[in-house]
């Protein structure tokens, strides 16, 4: 801890290092700035470490989602990796068995023929004899070796625990596994696996040991036979790498073919999917180009089908939305024309009617408001069925609303005081900027504040703006007879009246809540209807504040706050 | 003298009742049924105001009205029967003055007609500047005349109306529907359009460069106002 500290502060502060500067080896307090300073250069790896650990697998789990390709061959590796590992286990459990069950009975064959002549040699010893014995076992020694040559090089070992001291140096003293011994001691034959020391170095490897016991007049022979298994083993070592290579070889290879497979199917998929995303785009000219007649070759013939037949369906339908705008059009001047000269006709009877007799002036009268009736309803006509066309457009200019409120307000003074009646306006104080198509904003407001006066029954008609940061809002609310359960959802309808029975001042041609909804829609924006029966309704127009931005709110409720008492 | 009208209509009964109500009005009215020969009678009657019928047999009332323009700055009143914005906006570029949709109370398109003949009784001679000071543009109300650096610019009388509204008060703000009534004589807010298409055929003229308004200047969200003396 002190030997680092000066370096370290040395280093830091650009000192001569300590090795310089042999006498100063006081030492020093580490300083807790450049402690702090290595916490936090290890939180800032720390951090980025661990960032770039969550991208990296941010990034693996996209293309893992995205790309087939990947998948089927990370799927075809798992796959075909279990299926050989489990074949080749099994390739290589057989043929160490067959090897080994080979190399056994050629063993005990072996052993079974050197028995013979061993059981002879040694039948007849008794350990008093004591030179006869290591005679005996010297001779069986190289008479079993030399036979030795069936199931290989082999070892013997003899053992005879009941000889005395004197005969130690005739027996061997190889290890043999305590539970073979323990059979043969008991004068049974039996064959085990086990480490024996092999003929060549002396060192251990794995073995086959035969034991085999004879009983002579002066004890129990016990006889091992030593068969190395290192050939064997060899064998089998060599087996299990060429399966194991064999193995990856194969798994790759399955992997590869996997890959080149799904490349021949995803390659014109995405080729597909591009195409599509064109053809979606709005680019309906845009194809596949299909070669031959395999499965991805109709998929590409069916999608360009498709594309064909949409492409199709649009040009039509273009067409038919191009004539129903020329006939909207020629019906419009078809039927201006005579209606403007009607028009003036009946203005030169209307100026003269105090001329006429009682009938001819209100004749004069009656062809005058309902011809006026008659252009209304054409004009709501055609633009409705603009709309139906599809060929309103929007022409929007920065606008106060407050003064486009007041301008309705103020042009349906005369009308409001025809009913008797009041209109009362909430106007924020600072300027209601926004993005409108004023003429249409001014129909909207002035079809909603008629509509309020038509229904008011006399009792004040209350307009309000409202706005927030997105989006702006104009209520108009009446006090008259409201509207029944479920009727909210009809009074956009075209032609829906409320009550037939009711007189209309304002002669309604019964479209302009229609024409106000798209309107209002095509701003992107709300128009919805709230009404309760006996408490009045309220028209709530919620409009964003730059065209094309999408609503979330409204800055004023549709159910109107003096309300909410009565229905609670 | 009775003001001179031009009728421009196919519609033969139109035209006679647009007869019948403009004599009533004291206009002096004249008639041709067909585009090709509006501009041969335009010559002919040299008519104080045009009533232009945009559909019309052989050349277009929009052809008919860029011919006029050519050679007059006489006021063309369009008789549309559409109105849709394209055509409205087509029609005022190709030079109309204004435009009455039908069908069209007769009382509206008088008004029109008179608010586009008002301009012969101004008074008192009076000049006005306005524009950057190394380019000023010098406005002769009285003579109906517009110079820049000397040389004249060319202006249709409701350009010229257009120019001095906004150059009498140079510093004031006018919205568009102010300018609707004072240059066009609408009582109520009617069509922007109107406004828009008109400022830029005026900024052709007068600007140096109509991308950069020095002498008509938009006021964003209000409206416009002039450039400074």
């Amino acid at each position: 801890m002190i030997e680092n500290v000066p370096v370290a502060s040395a280093d830091v502060d650009g000192t001569p290092s300590a090795s310089d500067r042999p006498l100063d080896r006081a030492p020093l307090r580490p300083r807790p700035d450049t402690l702090a300073a290595t916490a936090a250069v290890l939180a800032g790896w720390w951090a980025t470490s661990r960032r770039s650990a969550i991208r990296a697998g941010r990034a693996t789990a996209r293309a893992w989602s995205q790309s087939l390709q990947l998948r089927v061959a990370v799927t075809t590796l798992i796959v075909s990796g279990a299926v050989v590992l489990i074949v080749g286990l099994f390739l290589v459990d057989r043929i160490t068995e067959g090897v080994l069950k080979a190399k056994r009975s050629a063993a005990i064959g072996q052993v079974d023929s050197a028995m013979t002549s061993a059981r002879m040699t040694l039948g007849d010893t008794s350990f008093a004899d004591v030179q006869g014995v290591a005679n005996a076992v010297t001779s069986l020694k190289s008479e079993l070796a030399l036979n030795g040559t069936d199931a290989g090089l082999y070892r013997v070992v003899i053992k005879a625990d009941a000889a005395p001291e004197a005969l130690s140096d005739v027996f061997d003293d190889d290890p043999v596994p305590t539970a073979l011994t323990g059979m043969v001691e008991q004068g049974r034959a039996a064959v085990q696996y086990g480490r024996i020391r092999t003929t060549r170095d002396g060192s251990l490897g794995p073995g086959l040991i035969v034991g085999e016991p004879i009983q002579s007049r002066g004890g129990l022979f016990q006889i091992y036979y030593l068969f190395p298994l290192n050939a064997e083993q060899d064998t089998i070592a060599l087996v299990q790498r060429t399966v194991l290579l064999a193995g990856l070889g194969l798994v790759l290879f399955v992997a590869m073919i996997a890959v080149l497979v799904t490349r021949q199917v995803v390659g014109p998929v995405r080729v597909a999917a591009r195409t599509a995303a064109r053809v979606a785009g709005g680019d309906l000219s845009q194809r596949i180009r299909v070669r031959g007649s395999d499965d991805i070759a109709r998929l590409g013939q069916a999608f360009n089908e498709m594309a064909a037949s949409l492409q199709q369906q649009i040009q039509r339908l273009e067409q038919l939305s191009r004539l129903q705008r020329r006939f909207t059009s020629d019906v419009s001047h078809e039927l201006r024309t005579p209606l403007t000269t009607i028009r003036m006709a009946s203005e030169v009877l209307h100026a003269r009617r105090g001329d006429f007799s009682p009938q001819l002036a209100r004749s004069a009268e009656l062809l005058q408001t309902e011809l006026d009736r008659f252009e209304t309803l054409l004009a709501d006509l055609l633009e409705i069925s603009r709309y139906d066309a599809g060929v309103a457009r929007l022409e929007p200019d920065d606008i106060d609303l407050r003064s486009v409120v007041s301008r309705v307000v103020d042009a349906n003074r005369i009308l409001a005081s025809r009913h008797c009646c009041e209109i009362v306006t909430h106007l924020p104080d600072a300027p209601v900027s926004v993005e409108i198509d004023a003429r249409r904003i001014e129909r909207i407001l002035r079809n909603l504040v008629g509509n309020a006066l038509d229904h008011g029954d006399g009792r004040p008609v209350v307009v309000s703006v409202g706005s927030s940061d997105d989006a702006v809002a104009v209520t108009v609310r009446d006090h008259g007879v409201g509207l029944r359960p479920g009727e909210a959802g009809f009074v956009f309808d075209r032609f829906w009246r409320g009550d037939p029975s009711r007189s209309r001042l304002t002669g309604g041609t019964g479209l302009g809540l229609a024409i106000s909804l798209e309107d209002a829609r095509l701003h992107g924006g709300w128009l919805e209807a709230w009404g309760e029966r006996g408490v009045g309704a309220q028209f709530r127009l919620t409009l964003p504040r730059r065209v094309g931005q999408p609503l979330s709110s409204s800055p004023l409720p549709l159910e109107p706050a003096d309300a909410l008492g009565s229905t609670s | 003298m009775k003001p001179r009208v031009l009728v421009v209509d196919d519609d033969s009964a139109l035209a006679e009742m647009l007869g019948i109500v403009l004599r009533a009005d004291g206009f002096e009215p004249a008639f041709v049924p067909d585009g090709n020969r509006a501009v041969t009678a335009f010559r002919e009657s040299k008519p104080d105001i045009v009533l232009l019928d945009l559909m019309l047999p052989g050349l277009s009332g929009l052809d008919v009205c860029r011919a006029i323009r050519a050679e007059s700055g006489v006021p063309i009143i369009m008789l549309t029967a559409k109105s849709d914005t394209v055509d409205i906006v087509l029609g005022l570029e190709s030079g109309a003055d204004d435009y009455v949709v039908k069908p069209f109370k007769p009382k509206e398109l008088v008004a029109r007609m008179r608010a586009r003949l008002r301009h012969h009784d101004d008074i008192a001679s009076e000049s006005l500047t306005i524009g950057p000071p190394e380019s000023p543009v010098s406005i002769d109300v009285p003579g109906h005349q517009v110079r820049r650096d000397g040389a004249p610019i060319a202006l249709t009388p409701l350009e010229f109306d257009l120019l001095v509204a906004l150059a009498r008060k140079p510093r004031q703000v006018f919205t568009r529907e102010v300018l609707l009534e004072q240059v066009w004589g609408y009582r109520h807010a009617a069509d922007t359009r109107l406004v828009n298409v008109h400022v830029q055929r005026l900024r052709s003229k007068v600007e140096r460069d109509p991308e950069k308004p020095e002498i008509v200047l938009t006021v964003r969200g209000v409206g416009y106002k002039a450039g400074p003396p």
